[in-house]
């Protein structure tokens, strides 16, 4: 089998909108110019060598650190480059926890956790960790009463996203970490927040999380770097290897990826709030316009200022969502979905059916993740070919 | 050693997913029958007009699934057109995934599950008239069709659909 003939069969759509943001995604132009001068031109040494490429590198590494740290309103100290989100996630639960292991063995991640924070977790309990798994509400919420429940002194380490990469649900963390802290001053709390960066407020000066995960990619930056940062907290690395600049992570730091997340970030938050509303409101059209034409379907995850400016979900009645996939890619629009037939393991999405979706309603979910690029032209496009892709899909179905 | 997960899809696939041949019900069909379920994103129906000599005259089918489930569905149809039953019956699911050009195994169950949904057509079409070529008792792939209801009756208690 080859995957050029099955991009052949597929063709090239005349028209194409690129709502796959949560998974991967497309780069704006300023981005990709800012990353190139890093691969020959200056900064390509290794940041913590003592020649001149080496020091250019290592002032990329500086400055992007002072710009995230700016943003979030904490210390460019605490700022630690790493290769994914799903680094940044592994090295924040598995690294706290074997660091402070002497200090208590429970766990507590939401049930609805990126697979890169729930697995590193369950992968701790070889170890004679206890992973607790907080329920959310329908839309996704992790209520503080349901949480103070949970902490107790032997809680190490929390971890709830800020925003939900599947539903947009927007976390009150304030009163999550204040709950947490309440009930057990020395628990670690760390919070997922890749897809809240740029999107909601986040100001480390008034919110005492003591570890963050930024990805780039998540905010149109490339992809391969990441940040987690790490407050007064003990985290041991858990690779091992050379020197670095920095001694959670070995290796040499991928510098211009890093270059490209620094432009992204200024992009990103230059004029962020009209941005945020500028994405909301394509988010709305696009959920009221689906949800008007289409019939017996559902937006799963909150609505409104509670929701990411960003996210659609929408679970589909009678309609398998890999084969939506599928057939929106043939029509130029590319999404994914929460259904088993999407997933390596075959299992619907975890997220769908913490809040409470029964699993033909969490295979029939597509997630469309917008980008402040979009046109309001095209959000009419896509909700006409999502019409259209169900209506076939059902005329097939015998359900 | 690889670790590569392969591409769900051939060109055969996404070919038969665009341009389904043989879809859609046969409302007086002589022979039908449903496989799998909604709560594991796949079902399939097969609907069979016999002719002389039991042979199938038209095939048909339905399916709720991934792309391919459908493009599955569809292959089978067009491979048991024109044969007896118990030709059709004789149809292994990994000949299914052969004319789609293979499935990776994550997707193999949808061949199966459509040679399940044919042959419980085709003992369901001779009830108690039941030839001899055709085994007393269910063979793997009815079993595995049966048994991926079961187990969602057991999970969420809800009748399946067959």
């Amino acid at each position: 089998m080859s995957v050029r003939d099955l991009l052949r069969v597929h063709g090239k759509p005349t028209r194409e909108v690129y709502l796959d943001n949560e998974n991967s995604g497309w780069v704006p132009k300023e981005v990709v110019e800012a990353m190139l001068p890093y691969f020959n031109s200056i900064g390509y040494g290794h940041p913590s060598i003592t020649n001149r490429p080496g020091w250019e590198a290592f002032e990329v590494l500086e400055e992007t650190s002072e710009l995230i740290a700016e943003t979030l309103r904490g210390d460019k100290e605490d700022v630690n480059f790493v290769h994914s989100g799903t680094e940044a996630n592994n090295l924040a639960i598995v690294g706290s926890a074997k660091a402070n292991r002497g200090k208590g063995r429970k766990i507590i991640v939401s049930d609805i956790e990126h697979y890169s924070v729930l697995l590193p977790a369950i992968s701790l309990e070889e170890l004679g960790f206890k992973v607790v798994r907080a329920p959310v509400d329908e839309r996704g919420f992790v209520l503080a009463d349901v949480l103070s429940e949970l902490v107790d002194r032997e809680t190490l380490l929390v971890s709830v996203g800020m925003v939900n990469h599947e539903i947009g649900t927007i976390q009150r963390m304030r009163e999550l970490v204040e709950t947490v802290k309440d009930r057990n001053p020395n628990a670690i709390f760390h919070t997922d927040a890749c897809d809240a960066y740029a999107r909601v407020p986040i100001d480390l000066s008034r919110l005492d999380v003591d570890m963050l995960t930024l990805s780039s990619h998540k905010i149109l930056g490339p992809k391969g770097a990441a940040v987690l940062y790490v407050r007064e907290v003990e985290v041991q690395p858990i690779l091992r290897g050379a020197l670095s600049s920095q001694t959670l992570w070995p290796g040499v730091e991928n510098v211009p990826a890093i270059a490209g997340f620094r432009k992204a970030i200024e992009l990103a938050f230059n004029d962020l709030e009209e941005k945020v509303e500028r994405m909301a409101s394509l988010r709305d059209f696009l959920i009221d316009s689906i949800t008007s034409s289409v019939s017996d379907c559902m937006l799963n995850g909150p609505s409104g200022r509670e929701r990411a400016p960003d996210n659609v979900n929408i679970s589909f009645l009678r309609v398998e969502g890999e084969a939506l996939t599928v057939e929106l890619s043939m029509r130029g629009v590319y999404v994914s979905s929460g259904s088993a037939c999407t997933s390596r393991i075959l299992e619907p999405s975890h997220v769908m059916l913490a809040i409470g979706r029964k699993h033909e309603e969490a295979h029939g979910s597509l997630l469309l993740k917008l980008t402040r690029y979009h046109e309001l032209e095209e959000m009419r496009y896509v909700s006409e070919q999502v019409r259209e892709s169900v209506e076939r899909l059902r005329s097939i179905s015998p359900l | 050693m690889s670790t590569r997960v392969p591409l769900p899809y051939t060109p055969k696939v996404l070919e038969l997913f665009r341009n389904p041949r043989n879809l859609g019900r046969i409302d007086d069909a002589d022979a039908f029958a449903q496989a799998g379920s909604p709560a594991c994103g796949d079902v399939i129906s097969i609907y069979l007009r016999i002719g002389e000599g039991d042979v199938i005259e038209e095939a048909r089918f339905e399916s709720y699934g991934c792309a391919a489930n459908i493009a599955a569905a569809s292959i089978l149809t067009e491979m048991v057109k024109g044969k007896t039953l118990r030709e059709a019956w004789s149809v292994e699911w990994k000949e299914v995934a052969d004319e789609l050009g293979g499935l990776p195994p994550v997707k193999r169950h949808c061949s199966i599950l459509a040679v399940g949904a044919l042959r419980r057509a085709i003992r369901r079409y001779y009830g108690e008239r039941r030839p001899d070529w055709l085994p007393e008792s269910l063979t793997s792939v009815e079993k595995q069709a049966l048994e991926e209801e079961e187990m969602i009756e057991r999970l969420y208690g809800r009748g399946t659909l067959r």
